[in-house]
C-alpha cells in the first residue's frame, strides 16, 4: 500500500575493524516513494546500500522489510534488487536473456518470460528487435535501459540504484534522469537511489536523505532541505549559500556584528548567548538603491562578477565584525543584471522571511 | 597514415617471421614430407606412398594413439577439477597469498620434469618412501604403486598442473565481481552463479588451460615410461622408437603427422570458440 513503510532501519551500524562506516542510521522508506541518498564520497552511502541490498550484514541495529527482520537474509533471498554502478549486465548473454534471467530463476515459462521481456523493452523505449541483440553491441544509454528492464523483470519490492548514471556524459544523464523519474511514476515501485550528485537527487526524488560521516544528517523534500538545512554542511552541500555567524541577544533577537538586522521573525530566535548561523541563499539577496530599506543590510564592495549562463553571480567583499574579509554571493537572472561599477561600494539587503537560522556554531 | 603503419608493422615482423619459418616451419615440413616416403628410407627422393599410414592401422599403432588421447583427456578433466577451486581462490579470495602459491608452483618448474618424476618413482616404488613409512608406522605391507594407467594419469596431472592452473586463474579473474553480485541479487544461488556466470565468463581461461594440458599430455612420454613402466605404450613413445630404435624415419614421421593433425584440429576448433584478445587483456 502506498504510504506504508516498506523498509525501516533502526540504529543500523557497520564497522570494518576499527573503522566505523555507519554510525547509527535511522531511516524509514515509504512504499512507492523515490528516495535519494546523497553524500560525498566516504560518507557511507555505498556501505548503506550494500547493507540494504544484502551484500553486507549490519554490525548492530535492525533492518525490517515490512515486518520481517532481514539483517541476515542474503541478497539472493531478498525481494529487492539493485541497478549497479557498472550495470553488471551479463556480457555473454543477449538483451532478452539478460532481462529474462530473474524470471528464469523464478521458474517462469519461456513464453511468459519472452512476453514480459518484450513488454519491458517497450516500457523502456527500446525496439523489439533488441531482444536478440548482444548486450555489448548496445550503447551506454541502451545498456542502462537493459539493466533497468532486468531489475524490473525481477519485480522487486524496492529497486535500489547505485549511481548508475555517473559514468554517462552530461546530456545522456539529463535525459535518463527524467526517464527514470517517469519510469518511477509509471511503475509505482519504491525507488531508492544513491548518488553523490545533488543535482540528480533534486531532479528525481520525492525525498532526499543527506549523509555525512556515516550518519544521515537530514531527510526531507528537496524544497525543505534547500530552504531549511539542518546544519552548515547541508546548507553548503545544497548549493551556494551565505552564512553569517550570529549570537542570541538578551531578548532572543539575533546579533551579528556589522550586519544590521532590523525586522523580527519568530522563526529566527536564539536563546541569549546561543550560537548560530544566519543563512540566506544568493538569489534572495538584493542590491539596494540608496536610501532603500531592508530587514537585513550589509555594506560592501563589488569584487567579482561571474557568468553562470542563465544567471550572473556577484561576489561582494564586506568587512566582518572583527575587520576580517567576508565574501557574500549574490545571484541575479540575466535580465536583472546589476549595473554597478567594479570595486564600487554596494549595499546589500534581504528579507528575514527568506533567511533561515541554523542553530549551531 | 594507416597504410604506412601497416607496412612498418609487417617490416618489423619480418625477422621473427623468417626465424620462425627456418627453425619451426621447415622441420615440420620435412617431417610431413618424410611421412609419404617408403618405410625405412632415409631420403626425400622417393615416390610418395601411403604405406606408413597403412602400417598405422595394420600394426596397431592406433591403440597407442587412443591411449595417449584417452589419458590426456582423463588428465585434463582431473586437472580441471583439481585446479578450479585453487584457481578461484587465487583469483578472488587469497589476495597476496596468491603470489606465494604462484611462486611455489613456478619454482617446481625449475627442476627438470624427469627428475621430479624420478622423485615419484622413489616415493611410489616397492620399498620406496611410501611403502617404507607405511610399514614403519602401521606395519602394513604394500606393493609397488607404480606401473598402472592411473599412476600415469597422476603423473600427467602432476607435471602439467601449472599449465591448467594459471590460465584458469586468469580466466576466473576476468569474471567481473559486480556481475556475480548482480546475479546473486536477482536471486541466483551459488550453484546457479557457477553455471550461469562463472563458467561461461571464465571459458577463455578454461579452454586455454584445457588445451595446454591436453596437448602436452597427449605428447608426453616420460610419465608413461617412468611411472607406467611398459603398462601402455603411448604415441610419443612409438614415434621416438620409430626414429631411434626402429630407424624408420618415414613411419615415425607419419605417426607424428597423425598426432599433429589431430591435436591441431582440436586446438583450432577450441580456439575458434574463445576470444584470445580477451585473455591477453586487450579488451576491458
Amino acid at each position: 500500500m502506498a504510504g506504508d513503510t516498506v523498509l525501516r532501519l533502526r540504529g543500523v551500524r557497520k564497522s570494518f575493524g576499527a573503522f566505523t562506516a555507519l554510525a547509527g542510521i535511522d531511516l524509514e522508506i515509504t512504499d512507492g516513494e523515490f528516495l535519494t541518498i546523497v553524500g560525498p564520497s566516504g560518507s557511507g552511502k555505498t556501505t548503506l546500500i550494500r547493507l540494504l541490498v544484502g551484500m553486507e550484514e549490519p554490525s548492530a541495529g535492525e533492518i525490517h522489510l515490512r515486518d520481517r527482520l532481514i539483517n541476515k537474509v542474503p541478497a539472493n533471498e531478498r525481494p529487492t534488487c539493485m541497478v549497479f554502478q557498472s550495470l553488471a549486465l551479463f556480457p555473454h548473454r543477449t538483451v532478452g536473456e539478460n532481462i529474462e534471467f530473474p524470471m528464469k530463476l523464478k521458474g517462469v515459462s519461456p513464453d511468459r518470460r519472452r512476453e514480459r521481456a518484450l513488454e519491458l523493452l517497450a516500457l523502456l523505449h527500446l525496439p523489439e528487435a533488441y531482444y536478440g541483440k548482444r548486450v555489448q553491441a548496445c550503447s551506454g544509454g541502451e545498456q542502462q535501459r537493459v539493466a533497468l528492464a532486468r531489475a524490473l523483470a525481477f519485480d522487486p519490492e524496492i529497486l535500489f540504484f547505485d549511481e548508475p548514471l555517473s559514468a554517462l556524459d552530461y546530456r545522456l544523464r539529463k535525459v535518463l534522469e527524467k526517464e527514470l523519474k517517469d519510469l518511477h511514476r509509471r511503475t509505482g515501485k519504491t525507488f531508492v537511489y544513491i548518488t553523490h550528485s545533488l543535482e540528480e537527487a533534486m531532479v528525481m526524488s520525492d525525498r532526499i536523505a543527506i549523509m555525512r560521516g556515516g550518519a544521515i544528517v537530514q531527510v526531507g523534500t528537496a524544497e525543505q532541505i534547500y530552504t531549511a538545512p539542518a546544519n552548515a554542511f547541508v546548507a553548503e552541500f545544497m548549493g551556494e549559500v551565505n552564512l553569517f555567524p550570529v549570537t542570541g541577544g538578551d531578548d532572543g533577537r539575533l546579533l551579528c556584528g556589522d550586519l544590521e538586522i532590523r525586522g523580527h521573525d519568530e522563526r529566527l530566535r536564539l536563546a541569549s548567548g546561543g550560537q548560530g548561523q544566519l543563512m540566506v541563499r544568493p538569489e534572495f539577496v538584493r542590491f539596494l538603491a540608496p536610501g532603500e530599506e531592508a530587514d537585513c543590510r550589509l555594506q560592501g564592495r563589488l569584487a567579482n562578477v561571474f557568468s553562470l549562463g542563465s544567471r550572473l553571480q556577484y561576489e561582494i567583499e564586506a568587512e566582518g565584525p572583527r575587520g576580517e574579509r567576508r565574501l557574500v554571493t549574490v545571484e541575479k537572472l540575466r535580465e536583472e543584471r546589476f549595473a554597478g561599477a567594479p570595486n564600487g561600494p554596494v549595499t546589500l539587503g534581504w528579507r528575514l522571511a527568506d533567511a533561515h537560522l541554523i542553530r549551531e556554531a | 597514415m594507416d597504410r604506412t603503419e601497416e607496412r612498418q608493422g609487417l617490416l618489423s615482423a619480418l625477422p621473427v617471421a623468417l626465424v620462425l619459418a627456418a627453425i619451426f616451419l621447415a622441420p615440420l615440413l620435412v617431417v610431413a614430407l618424410f611421412a609419404f616416403m617408403p618405410p625405412g628410407s632415409f631420403g626425400l627422393a622417393h615416390a610418395p606412398t601411403l604405406e606408413n599410414f597403412r602400417l598405422f592401422f595394420a600394426q596397431g599403432y592406433y591403440s597407442s594413439l587412443l591411449w595417449s588421447l584417452g589419458m590426456a583427456a582423463a588428465a585434463t578433466i582431473v586437472l580441471f577439477l583439481v585446479c578450479y577451486p585453487l584457481a578461484y581462490g587465487m583469483a578472488k579470495v587469497f589476495r597476496s597469498f596468491t603470489l606465494v602459491i604462484t611462486l611455489l608452483v613456478v619454482m617446481s618448474l625449475f627442476v627438470s620434469e624427469n627428475i621430479r618424476l624420478f622423485g615419484w618413482v622413489l616415493t611410489l616404488m616397492k620399498g620406496g618412501l611410501l611403502s617404507g613409512y607405511l610399514k614403519a608406522w602401521t606395519g602394513l605391507e604394500m606393493d609397488s604403486a607404480l606401473y598402472s594407467v592411473p599412476v600415469i594419469v597422476f603423473g600427467l596431472v602432476y607435471s602439467y598442473l601449472p599449465f591448467m592452473l594459471f590460465p584458469l586463474a586468469q580466466g576466473i579473474a576476468m569474471v567481473p565481481e559486480d556481475v556475480r553480485l548482480a546475479a546473486s541479487d536477482l536471486g541466483a544461488s551459488r550453484t546457479r552463479i557457477l553455471w550461469e556466470i562463472d563458467l561461461p565468463l571464465a571459458m577463455p581461461g578454461i579452454v586455454v588451460g584445457s588445451l595446454l594440458s591436453f596437448v602436452l599430455s597427449a605428447g608426453a612420454m616420460a610419465e608413461s615410461k617412468l611411472l607406467g613402466g611398459q603398462t601402455v605404450v603411448v604415441m610419443a613413445d612409438e614415434i621416438e622408437s620409430a626414429f631411434t630404435y626402429g630407424q624408420n624415419w618415414p613411419l615415425g614421421s607419419a605417426l607424428a603427422v597423425i598426432l599433429i593433425l589431430i591435436i591441431g584440429l582440436l586446438a583450432t576448433v577450441a580456439l575458434a570458440k574463445v576470444d584470445l584478445d580477451g585473455i591477453m587483456g586487450r579488451r576491458r
